[in-house]
This record gives C-alpha cells, structure tokens and sequence, in this order.
C-alpha cells in the first residue's frame, strides 16, 4: 500500500531541515573563501553535447544538464571564484541515486587545477561535517564508519582498474567495458572507510578537462566517491578552444548516430573559450551529500517530490 | 522494447524463457552509460536470476493476452478453468496459483493472463466473500482487546477470525495476503 502524501513529507521533514542546514554551512564556507554566489539560465539554447547525458527539451530550448558552459563564461569574463546551486534536468535518469531533476553544487576557481579543487572538496567536506555536529571526522553511512579526515587516498584510474578489473582503461580505451566493469567491480572495491578520489582518466572520457602536459593519454579528472556515493566531478578546464569545438563535433555526431537526436554547436561559450584563465571546476551532487549527511538510502529520503511524487 | 523502458512487472523473453522483472536497479557513473541490473523471475518454473544490461541495448518484450475464464473445478493438482467465449479449458497447475488457489469458488470468473495458449497467471478481485464452514468454539470471555481464533471456509481455507465469526457466516478476505478483514453477512 503507498503511503500517503503527508505521511511522506512528515517522515522526510527531518532530512528536509538538515538539507537547509547543510545549504548554509555551504553558503558560509564559499563566503569565508570570497566565492561569489552566481545563478545562470536553467532554459538555454545550447548545453554542451555529452554522449552519455540525454537531455530534456523545451521547443527550441533545452533543459539545463550542468550549469557548467554559464559559469565558464562569468570566467572567461573576469570572476575568479564563483559557486552555484543550480537545478539540472537529465532524461532517463531514475534509481536509488538518480531523479531526472537535481541539485548539483559547482564551484570554479581561476588559477587552480583539479588537484587543487580536490583540496577544496576535502575542506568542504570537513566544514560542513564540524558545522553538523559531526564528531572525531568520523560518519556514519548505511552502517559503515567512514573516516572523512584529508588528504583522502588518490588512487589512479589506470591503478584502480588494474587491480579490480585487470585491464588498463588509459593504454586501452573502451568505455563499454570501462562503464560495467565501473560498476560491478572497481567501485566496491573501494575502501568502505574512507573517501577515495579517483584520478586521471583516459583521455576521450573527459571532454571538458585539459590533458595532463606530460601524458596525453590521461585527462586532469577526478571523482570523488564517500560511502559508495558517486559524489563529484572535478576537471582542470580545457581552456583550448579549437580542441573543444573539435571534442563537442565528435560528440555531437555520435549523437546524431547513436539517438538520432541533434544538438547545437554552443557558439556563445566557444567565443568566450579563449579568455577562459586556466582553472578548475566541480560538481558535486548535492542530493547525494545530503543522503550521506542523512544517513538516507535513497534519493527520496532528500527530496519533497521526487519524480513520481512531484 | 528499450531496456529504458523495463518497469518492475514488465514481462520478458530471453533465450526462450518467460520472465517478471521484480526489480530493476539503476546505476549510472555521472558521464558515462546507464546500467540496469535486472531482478527477473522465471515464470513458468520459478526461481530468480540477475543479469546486468547497459543503455542502448534491446530486450525482447513478452505480449501476453488477457481473457476472462470462469472457474470449473479442481482436478488433483491442476484447477480446471473455461474461456467464456470459446469454451477452451485450461488446467492450470496449482504452483502457478499460489496463495490465489484458496479463494477459487466454483462458476467465478477471473482475468486470466495468456501467453500464448499458456495460462500464465490468474487475477481475482481483491476481496472476496467466502462462508465460514468450521471454526473453534468461542471461549465467551469479554475482553477489551480481539481475541482472534482458526476458521475453515468453504474452499477449505483456513484463516485467523475474531472470536465472534460462527459457523454459517460469510466473510471478506483479501485475496492478496490472505488475511480476514470483516463479516459480510451473518449466518442463521
């Protein structure tokens, strides 16, 4: 028997109000820092094409899928160090950790690169827990203690893979394989106990990060994962504009093949590419922050609607 | 069909069998493909497999047909059922019918689900009244909360009632747990 719409939302409050917590520690930590708060469109006429994110379209319009474009456009025009909370639509995507509409949380900084962005990451992570009350940086998710307490291990995605997976993603690229193998045996193999970033990924599976100077065959992306939780995705930007329009091409061409779907340069961020200062971004999953502060199981635990709800 | 568009209780074919899907987890690394762990259940012989699908891939959806079949009588394990229109009978195997085969009144139609020629599953209405043919002796002692005792109804299903049901009464069961749930009538 389904549970009735003011049981559901009673049940959720709790989770609800330590989500508006979590919010301020957010917004107090990027302040302290002089990040400034931005907000950019949700309705735009071009996002950046990616193979493997479907968006949802308004007439000639589309949903935002990442705020990611906007927000390096603020850069390429001077604002060094910004923060947004932004909505992001994404068709198909329904689990235990997905609903079509989320919250994602990105922050940029002009002058810094993934690793410093994982540092920032770390930082945030720490504030919000001591802001939560949370004591000796220990949290407890679904049973397990984990052990929040920076630098949390780093772990190459060559390594990883090796280990879980034996094979080696960056010698031999295929994402086919890359994504399953992902899921059913690198990411449980991760320590339950601590965060893991999960660093360097094969070059043609970070369209938007710069590769690393030394090794073109690694892209400067990084992931973090508490609790089993995908959490964020951090890139030092590709500030090259050529190879970013010849990247959003070759995307936009698999999708014509693959979904049959046609998506638009977006011209207005090429432009603004080449005055992009080297920097680095994030996204962080904001819903899943919140399950991991919450100790919550599903998505749904976070939110007030979710998809079938809303 | 797209693998997208399997749902909990969407039935499926592979390499030959027939499958309920009883769950279906998805997963999906932030930039790259959607995994779909299927939970399936054979429907034919029971039991349960896992297998793991990826965006893009295609499954083969089962049609099933749906008739409405009166219900005859139970022959040894198999309950006999009529198509009301062209009056085919199909026996259908009691472990097909599970907790459904205790609330089978001769002569009631059910909807039953068809692959093929192959009865697949019965629907029954959610409630159903049944007379009460046995039950224990009531021990008359007044008590503020229910004291709940064993019937026997006429399909020779036996049940938790309240102490107050007797012989000759008609009750209401729901069909899909199994449990009491009022008198519908009192007996003479």
């Amino acid at each position: 028997m389904t549970e009735s719409e003011s049981a559901r939302l009673s049940r959720t409050k709790a989770n609800l109000a330590r989500r508006a917590l979590i919010y301020e520690h957010i917004r107090a930590f990027f302040k302290e820092r002089h990040f400034l708060e931005v907000e950019t469109p949700i309705l735009a006429p071009a996002i950046a094409p990616e193979e493997f994110i479907t968006p949802f379209r308004s007439g000639s319009l589309f949903l935002a899928a990442s705020p990611e474009l906007h927000m390096k456009r603020l850069l390429a025009a001077g604002y060094e160090r910004i923060f947004q909370f932004s909505h992001c639509f994404r068709r198909g995507e329904r689990g235990r950790l997905h609903n079509p509409e989320f919250i994602m949380l990105e922050w940029y900084r002009a002058g810094a690169d993934y690793t410093q962005i994982i540092e920032d990451t770390e930082q945030l992570i720490i504030s919000i827990a001591a802001g939560l009350g949370v004591e000796n940086h220990e949290t407890i998710y679904q049973g397990q203690k984990i052990d929040i307490r920076p630098p949390w291990p780093r772990v190459t995605v060559r390594d990883a893979f090796l280990k879980a997976a034996g094979w080696d993603p960056v010698a031999g690229p295929d994402s086919l394989r890359f994504d399953t193998d992902f899921v059913l045996k690198v990411l449980p193999s991760f320590s339950p106990r601590r965060p893991t970033v999960l660093i360097d990924y094969p070059a043609p599976m970070a369209s938007l990060a710069r590769l690393k100077p030394a090794d073109p065959l690694i892209a400067e992306r990084a992931e973090v994962f508490i609790g089993g939780l995908e959490l964020a995705n951090a890139f030092s930007e590709l500030t090259d504009a050529k190879e970013q329009e010849k990247r959003f091409r070759e995307a936009i061409e698999k999708i014509k093949i693959e979904r049959g779907q046609m998506m638009p340069l977006p011209d207005k961020f090429l432009e603004a590419l080449p005055h992009l200062p080297p920097c680095g971004g994030i996204a962080l999953g904001v819903d899943r922050l919140v399950m991991l502060f919450c100790d919550a199981s599903s998505i749904d635990d976070v939110m007030a609607f979710a998809e079938e709800a809303a | 069909m797209e693998i997208e568009d399997v749902k909990k209780n969407t039935k499926l074919i592979i390499d030959g069998v027939l499958y309920n899907i009883v769950d279906v987890d998805f997963t999906k690394p932030g930039k790259g493909r959607s995994i779909y762990r299927l939970r399936m259940e054979n429907m034919r012989g029971g039991g349960v497999i896992d297998r793991t699908y990826r965006s893009g891939e295609n499954v083969n959806e089962a049609r099933l047909d749906t008739q409405n079949e009166q219900y005859l009588y139970r022959e040894g394990d198999n309950y006999i059922f009529m198509d009301v229109k062209t009056y085919d009978q199909h026996p259908v195997p009691g472990d097909l019918l599970g907790i459904k085969k205790n609330f089978l009144k001769e002569g009631m139609e059910v909807v039953m689900l068809m692959y093929g020629d192959e009865p697949i599953d019965v629907t029954l209405p959610i409630t159903i009244d049944l007379k009460v043919i046995e039950t224990e002796v009531s021990t008359k002692t007044a008590t503020i909360t229910p004291q709940m005792k064993s019937s026997v109804v006429e399909t020779g299903y036996r049940v938790d009632t309240p102490s107050f049901i007797k012989v000759g009464d008609v009750i209401k069961i729901d069909t899909r747990t199994g449990n009491y749930i009022e008198r519908a009538s009192t007996g003479k």
